[in-house]
């Protein structure tokens, strides 16, 4: 049997008291395409920056062709023919296609322009070369990225999370561009969280948890119950239930919402219109830099309207556009924004102080200056009721896992007993548990009345919630769609703006 | 390989320890300098640290120069914790002193226990308006408050000039720019005989202790604080960005003004081009020396008063220029601002992998 391409012998690799990755083996065969599979917080990320010579391990060894080698740094890694692509892209806007792949890529314009060209046909990655890179769609960036590392001949491809970022029609053409490459002999490294994709492409899955490796298997042989026991070390939680409820009053509503934000790169509203009634979950579905950031801060008061506009956005049936978060909490509104550190949460402070931000109404202060006791008591239950794994109340905010400072936000704002709930990704960064936990909540809070109001990328999450989904596509909204009668590629159809046109 | 690591969090041992380890590697490097320079090293020491405190007629004085540095540094740590960078506080004290003159310059025989006491009131009003311009450009048009607190400064100056060259020169003063010498009942009373320490230190301590209860205890002050460390927080919240910034400069401008005041009101008795030695300068030092905490504030005074101190006294008995207190001063604040570094990092040795 000819050596693996690559090798990984006892891979560690510890950051301050957190071991990301303790003795990783990992073996990736000529030709395949191998999955790397964990939660977030699994120690994939490390594992290939580790790979890439981004970071050096501590311990451990790496093989290619069966010799030992080190990666000291990506050129290093490169030249061996190792290439990444990232979750976040690294283009520039203001250039055209040909010109970044130039900027590593070494030959003539029209040359590369040809290999383009001739990459694109032999690995379905069309693109125009000229095509200004501001002007392409998510799915249209990635290829370029693709084709950037193809264009260096690389033996072993390295996709982080690929498909997160694009729809359901844009993942079948990556999945058809993949497999056409393994054709060619070269391997791919594919991290993913997303089981039924692992079992539709890849021959290897190699499973992390905790930072170790909990499993190495083929794929196709496992259903997606046991891949996700390996993952996340027991059974996948059961579905949720949306017992039908009848549909309350309106408790928010967007009429025709136009906004053109101050920021040059900021995505412009158009006649967005909503209506989101007590006891219903409303899903806004859509590819992340459509205006769900823009958005979101109208819905919250962080933008202001002008008071001459002030009725294209009611609360609880009051015109809200032009009066600030504060007010509109004090109307029965909360908000957990997707940006927990910074935004959410002051990283720097303790979570006691932290629930004061929103929460100090609820009798925090005394005549204008802070009760600790009740700080410190608000905190505390706060912490046990939403289960925040923590050292208690005196906690830095910024010490706290993506999962656990969520659930601590969205305890903080659910203690504020919100009319109506606004969450804007609300499992973004959290593991499988404390995500569950969170829809869990969601769920219980629209059947006790409140209107809720999710702004998710994940389909499946606003499927498994919702009672109605609206899709946000280049700062335009849907018509609200049920999720039971509508199919996922539909609701992709929107996402990428392809209404009206075959898929 | 030395890396620098974040801590899990903030360590408050290192919080305490980073102005003593900076005032200690100020002390080392200065005298190193002394002594490139040709100056008796034990002799710089001994009058620039140790005889401020060594006589009762000079420890007072070192009790003289806290209160003003204090009153201006409680103000400008309020508004730095809010990230609003009042650099004007020289600007505002010269207004305050300003203001303060008015009354016995034009009321030269008026008599009665108010006069002092509305003579404070006038120069905190004086260095209050002063930041009114900064501020009500920032918010209006985001015009950098460093730049305008700054450049304010300098008028205030000219203004000075202005009135001691013109309208308020003593008529009897042998043509010097200086205002007449005020009366009795425009002098804030002595609180401790034999010496020039007036009651206005009372007012500084009273300034630490509301700084105290507003910056720690408030809700007030808790929302400056997370609006200088995380401001889109603070927009989450809805706490008002532009009232942080009218408060911060009001509050930064009043204290300075009334330090101004007092100034007049006390020790110099009269309105004169130096009224400042750079109070507002120093006290920016005094302010991040204190770890911008009420507490740490009345430490970082004292020990910023007592260098003025020893460094009038080392360049007498030591022969220092007159530049090297201010040299001293600056190298104090940035071996505090490297010190501070190790409040949120730690050093970490790895090992080099072998290649």
């Amino acid at each position: 049997m000819p050596a693996p391409l690559l090798s990984l012998r006892k891979m560690t690799k510890t950051y301050g008291q957190t071991v990301a990755n303790s003795a990783i083996d990992l073996d990736v065969a000529e030709g395949s395409i191998h999955a790397i599979l964990g939660e977030n917080g699994a120690g994939k990320s490390t594992l290939m920056k580790l790979i890439y010579g981004v970071e050096r391990p501590d311990e451990g060894e790496v093989l290619w062709n069966g010799i030992p080698v080190h990666l000291t740094s990506p050129a290093e890694a490169r030249r061996l023919g190792i290439g990444m692509v990232f979750q976040h892209f690294s283009l520039f806007e203001t250039l055209t296609v040909v010109e970044n792949i130039s900027l590593i890529v070494p030959g003539s314009k029209a040359d590369l322009a040809a290999r383009i060209r001739a990459l694109g046909q032999d690995f379905g990655l069309t693109v125009d070369p000229f095509a200004d890179v501001h002007a392409l769609s998510v799915g249209e960036r990635q290829r370029v990225e693709i084709i950037r590392c193809l264009l260096t001949e690389p033996r072993l491809l390295i996709l982080d999370e690929p498909t997160s970022v694009l729809p359901p029609q844009a993942v079948g053409l990556l999945f058809e561009t993949l497999r056409r490459l393994r054709a060619k002999g070269v391997s791919i490294l594919f991290i993913s969280h997303k089981l039924d994709e692992i079992r539709a492409l890849c021959d290897r899955a190699t499973i992390l948890r905790g930072g170790r490796v909990t499993g190495d298997v083929d794929p196709r042989q496992h259903d997606s119950h046991d891949l996700a026991r390996m993952m996340i070390g027991r059974d996948m939680p059961a579905p949720l239930h949306l017992a039908p409820m009848p549909a309350g009053e309106v408790r928010l509503e967007l009429a025709a919402l136009d906004h053109t934000p101050d920021d040059p790169f900021g995505i412009a509203l158009a006649g967005v219109s909503l209506r989101l009634h007590a006891g219903e979950i409303l899903g806004i579905a859509g590819i992340s830099g459509n205006g769900q950031s823009e958005l979101s801060r109208l819905i919250s008061g962080e933008t202001l309207l002008p008071a001459s506009r002030r009725d294209e956005i009611r609360m609880m049936d009051q015109p809200v556009g032009n009066i600030g978060p504060a007010a509109r909490r004090a109307l029965g509104f909360a908000f957990v924004p997707e940006e927990r550190l910074g935004r959410g949460a002051v990283p720097e402070m303790s979570l006691a102080d932290n629930s004061l931000l929103t929460a100090h109404p609820l009798g925090l202060l005394k005549r204008g200056l802070i009760d600790r006791q009740a700080e410190a008591a608000f905190t505390a239950a706060c912490i046990a009721d939403f289960d925040v794994r923590t050292s208690g109340p005196e906690a830095e905010a910024g010490s706290l896992s993506g999962g656990n400072l969520q659930k601590f936000i969205m305890g903080r704002e659910i203690s504020l007993q919100p009319r109506l709930l606004f969450v804007a990704q609300p499992t973004w960064g959290v593991d499988v548990g404390a995500a569950t936990a969170i829809r869990q909540r969601l769920v219980k809070m629209r059947n006790e009345g409140v209107a809720v109001l999710v702004i998710s990328e994940e389909l499946e999450e606003l499927f498994e919630i919702c009672d109605r989904i609206q899709v946000l596509h280049k700062g335009a909204l849907s018509p609200s769609l049920d999720p039971r009668s509508t199919r996922p590629e539909e609701i992709g159809r929107w996402m990428i703006g392809a209404v009206g046109v075959a898929a | 390989m030395i890396h620098l690591v974040r801590r899990d969090r903030a360590s408050r041992r290192m919080a305490v320890a980073a102005p003593l380890l900076a005032l200690l590697a100020a002390i080392l490097s200065n005298l190193l300098l002394f002594v490139t320079m040709g100056k008796d090293p034990a002799a710089v020491f001994y009058a620039l640290l140790l005889e401020p405190f060594l006589s009762w007629s000079s420890f007072s004085e070192v009790l003289l120069k806290t209160g003003p540095l204090l009153l201006i540094a409680q103000g400008l740590a309020i508004g730095f914790r809010a990230k609003v960078f009042n650099i004007g506080a020289e600007g505002q004290f010269i207004l305050g002193a300003i203001f303060a003159s008015a009354i016995p310059v034009y009321f030269p025989q008026a008599t009665g226990g108010w006069i002092w006491p509305a003579m404070l009131v006038m120069g905190a009003i004086g260095g209050a308006l002063w930041a009114v311009v900064p501020a009500f450009w920032r918010v209006r048009l985001n015009a950098n408050e460093i730049l305008v607190t700054l450049m304010m400064s300098l008028i205030a100056v000219q203004l000075l000039n202005y009135l001691l060259l013109g309208p308020w020169k003593d008529p009897m003063g042998f043509n010097f720019p200086q205002s007449v010498m005020f009366q009795y009942d425009a002098m804030i009373p002595i609180l401790l005989p034999g010496t020039r320490v007036n009651a206005s230190i009372l007012l500084a301590f009273l300034a630490a202790l509301l700084a105290w209860i507003y910056m720690q205890r408030s809700f007030g002050g808790y929302q400056f604080l997370v609006g200088g460390l995380a401001p889109k927080a603070a927009t989450y919240a809805g706490f008002s960005q532009s009232r942080a910034i009218w408060l911060s400069l009001l509050i930064g401008g009043f204290a300075a003004g009334l330090a101004g005041a007092a100034e007049v009101a006390g020790p110099i008795g009269q309105l004169q081009r130096s009224i400042s030695t750079g109070y507002g300068y120093a006290a920016i030092i005094v302010a991040y020396l204190g770890g911008l905490h009420p507490l740490g504030i009345v430490a970082s005074a004292f020990l910023m008063a007592a260098l003025y101190i020893g460094g009038d006294n080392a360049m007498v008995s030591a022969d220092l220029p007159v530049a090297a207190v201010r040299v001293f001063q600056g190298s104090l604040l940035v071996c505090y601002l490297a010190a501070i570094t190790f409040v949120r990092f730690r050093l970490v040795r790895t090992k080099v992998a072998p290649a």
